[in-house]
């Protein structure tokens, strides 16, 4: 089951965020979530969000970040258990008196306002003065850079733009808290890159606590502080996302983020932080103990770019070493991507450098090599 | 360069042309159809509220020798003698009774006095010279100036007599315009009766509606159909069949009074039926449909996302709605007051089975002259003004929904 990682000497906090022993903001506490009453969407929950981090939740969709987001939200109450948002439980405080900004999947601009009157509307419930929400409105304007459309309709706005001024509208009451709900799903690639890069300096500008939900690993990657990652309910593992990357703590989260070559073996004989594991082949390989199965099952976890190529006849000196056979060789660019045969596994993957494709061809056998520390023992799909 | 670019349009305009004949082909029955079904009776009916070509028919000379009339004094002899010429051909070709009727809209009593005179005439013709003093003779109303005005207005070929009386304005002999004595005038107030109903029957529908479509906007889609068909059964009966079942519930000793003084809330039946309480039951529960359905339709297209993104601004419940949910179904309450207020002017049938005589629209007064007094000028008149009011409306409402696109509405 989920084994959480300690935390990562590499991860690199922004300056304002709190650290790790401080009050966490939010503070999820044995949450369970039902709505048929047989199936728990999520399952004791216990997740802390510290004050400043943008924290991601990522998983698969039915996996109950979405669901753990309303609740935080207001929109779902939890079935058992409380969430604390500074100490205070909140279970009972409804969405409007939250103070959390949220940020919908289609933006939710309402499109009987113009833009600034939509920037202006928790203001104006708030009863903020006439002249204090129009320069706070002004300054959020001008913080998205689209000063010069604010009596415009949403309509009127390309999907890119309405996204900022759903940014504009939920920090524009410096809410302590932002909850962003796969803001970007309905953009396209090349606008989502771009916005990620807008929303990541939007935090880092205001210092404002994010609760950011996506299925999609690479835009949890760039944005992210740390990154939870959800799948049937329950949180798999909550990390930094070079941590998660490099250190995956089960299979799931080892397939789910990154690309990923998974070897089904048995533990034979355990040596320190390493272990012996027999493959279905009857290969030896040496791997980096995290979670096997108590009976030995185990999938062994090995990241593309950590597998070199070898010719037959080299020898790695001292890392494992798996015969196999080129299926395909496919160009991309920057690296090539070789696709091998080996140890009973198709589709074997195999990053190389720009330019180590050269001499290579599809049929040829060849050798793979890898470390032990960059082989991990993880429990078995 | 220039000669395959002209010919480049050439090749376009060809294209555009035979796909524009092919549409036009397409929607040809439909413009026909439209045509014979909508234009035509609508243009004859406009047509027939300033028509008048009866009496110029019947009393050609009469007319010839009044154009240019003042009304200020009686015409001469040369009149006098048309007229007595006029209604001896025409009792001859026995149209006598044509014009008789025409100018009878105009004068109460014309009738007679038209068709006795043409009875005396025939029996004794007046000498030459000795025409009005003949006429006189016959009837002293010939002295009067408003009869010579009758037969003045009705010389057409087109008149606003009609128009005028559906009014309740009329003119004399002079050609002044003036209102009818109070005594006679019905007209307007049967106006502002049906604008009334109108608006009372709109906003009870809307009352009842707004509620409704919401709940169905709301629930599930299964149990939303289910209750879309108790909103949609009222058109699977007959009018009549609905009417009919709200005189027995409505009447003296009907389940609901029996209800009501069982319960002791009141001690004697109330009237509920045949007075302007059964003509709003009745209606708003005909018309009801046509409130729910756009509304329905608006608040179905309103996300749920906005309600929640209120909330989380800091909205509380009520003020979301109002300033959020509320806006956002405005062209449906638009729309359905529209459809509805439309429609109960131009009702008939219902206020006719359930309403007493002091509850009767337009419509009825239509029907009543088409029908009983077969006065198609009258019936006409008053149809255009019902079709200029509801013309009126619906440019205000066109007007409104696009001010309210360019403005932001609910400001």
């Amino acid at each position: 089951m989920p084994m959480p990682m300690p935390m990562s000497a590499t991860e690199t906090a922004p300056r304002h965020v709190a650290e790790p022993d401080a009050a966490p903001l939010v503070r999820f506490e044995d949450v369970d979530k039902t709505y048929d009453g047989e199936q728990l969407v999520v399952e004791s929950l216990n997740l802390d969000i510290r004050r400043g981090e943008f924290l991601t939740l990522l998983g698969p969709s039915g996996s109950g970040k979405t669901t753990s987001l309303m609740m935080l939200a207001g929109f779902e109450t939890p079935t058992s258990g409380e969430i604390y948002v500074d100490s205070r439980p909140i279970k009972n405080v409804p969405p409007h008196r939250r103070n959390i900004g949220m940020v919908f999947q289609n933006y939710a601009l309402f499109p009987h306002m113009t833009v600034a009157e939509n920037v202006g509307f928790p203001l104006r419930v708030r009863n903020v003065g006439r002249a204090e929400t129009a320069e706070r409105v002004a300054r959020a304007m001008a913080m998205i850079k689209l000063e010069a459309l604010a009596q415009r309709r949403p309509s009127q706005l390309s999907g890119g733009q309405q996204q900022r001024v759903a940014l504009a509208r939920a920090l524009v009451f410096n809410p302590q808290l932002v909850l962003m709900d796969e803001p970007l799903g309905a953009l396209d690639k090349r606008l989502r890159e771009h916005m990620q890069v807008e929303i990541k300096r939007l935090h880092q500008s205001t210092g404002v606590t994010v609760v950011y939900v996506t299925h999609d690993q690479s835009e949890a990657l760039t944005m992210s502080n740390r990154i939870a990652v959800f799948n049937d309910g329950a949180i798999q593992q909550v990390a930094a996302p070079d941590v998660l990357y490099e250190r995956p703590a089960n299979s799931f989260v080892a397939n789910f983020i990154g690309d990923n070559n998974t070897l089904s073996g048995q533990v034979e004989q355990r040596r320190g932080p390493h272990c012996s594991v027999r493959l279905g082949g009857g290969e030896l390989v040496q791997a980096l103990v995290v979670n096997p199965r108590a009976n030995g099952a185990t999938s062994l976890s090995i990241r593309p770019e950590r597998v070199r190529l070898l010719a037959m006849r080299d020898d790695p000196r001292g890392d494992n070493r798996l015969p196999g056979r080129l299926t395909e060789l496919i160009y991309l660019g920057d690296h090539a991507l070789a696709l091998l045969d080996v140890a009973g596994t198709t589709d074997f993957m195999v990053r190389l450098p720009a330019g180590r494709q050269a001499g290579l061809a599809c049929g040829q056998d060849v050798a793979v090599a890898f470390a032990a520390d960059d082989c991990r023992a993880l429990d078995p799909v | 360069m220039s000669a395959p670019l002209a010919s480049l349009k050439l090749r376009l305009r060809r294209v555009e042309r035979a796909r524009q004949l092919r549409h036009a082909v397409l929607i040809l029955p439909l413009l026909l159809f439209l045509g014979f079904t909508f234009l035509v009776p609508i243009g004859t009916m406009l047509w027939h509220a300033v028509d008048d070509p009866d009496v110029a028919r019947v009393l050609p000379r009469t007319v010839a020798a009044l154009h240019g009339w003042n009304g200020q004094a009686l015409p001469g002899e040369a009149t006098f003698a048309a007229l007595a010429a006029d209604l001896d051909d025409a009792a001859r070709e026995q149209t006598t009774s044509t014009a008789a009727k025409r100018l009878n809209y105009d004068v109460a009593g014309f009738r007679s006095l038209l068709m006795n005179t043409a009875r005396h005439l025939e029996a004794e013709p007046p000498a030459a010279g000795d025409a009005q003093a003949t006429l006189l003779a016959i009837d002293p109303r010939w002295g009067d100036l408003e009869s010579w005005g009758a037969i003045h207005r009705a010389s057409g070929p087109l008149t606003d007599f009609y128009l005028l009386a559906a009014l309740d304005l009329h003119r004399t002999a002079d050609g002044h315009i003036a209102a009818t004595p109070a005594e006679q005038a019905v007209y307007v107030d049967v106006l502002l009766r049906t604008l009334e109903i109108g608006f009372i029957v709109t906003a009870l529908c809307l009352l009842l509606g707004f509620p409704t479509a919401y709940l169905l906007a709301s629930l599930p889609a299964r149990q939303a159909n289910l209750f879309m068909i108790f909103v949609l059964l009222p058109f699977w009966t007959s009018l009549l069949v609905r009417i009919c079942a709200w005189i027995v519930l409505l009447q003296g000793n009907g389940l609901v009074n029996g209800l009501l003084l069982w319960s002791g809330l009141v001690d004697a039946p109330l009237r509920l039926i045949f007075n302007r309480t059964g003509v709003y039951i009745a209606m708003t529960h005909v018309l009801l449909p046509f409130m729910i359905l756009p509304l329905y339709s608006s608040m179905k297209a309103i996300s749920p996302a906005y309600m929640r993104a209120a909330a989380s601004l800091g909205a509380p419940p009520w003020r979301a709605f109002v300033q959020i949910y509320l806006p956002q179904t405005l062209p449906g309450i638009g729309a359905g007051s529209l459809l509805v207020f439309i429609l109960c002017i131009g009702y008939y049938i219902t206020p006719a089975l359930v309403g007493g005589g002091g509850d009767q629209m337009i419509s009825y007064f239509i029907a009543f002259f088409t029908n009983e007094t077969v006065n198609w000028g009258m019936a006409a008149a008053l149809g255009t003004v019902l079709l200029t009011v509801t013309t009126l409306l619906a440019m205000a409402y066109a007007r409104l929904v696009a001010d309210r696109q360019t403005t932001g509405g609910l400001k």
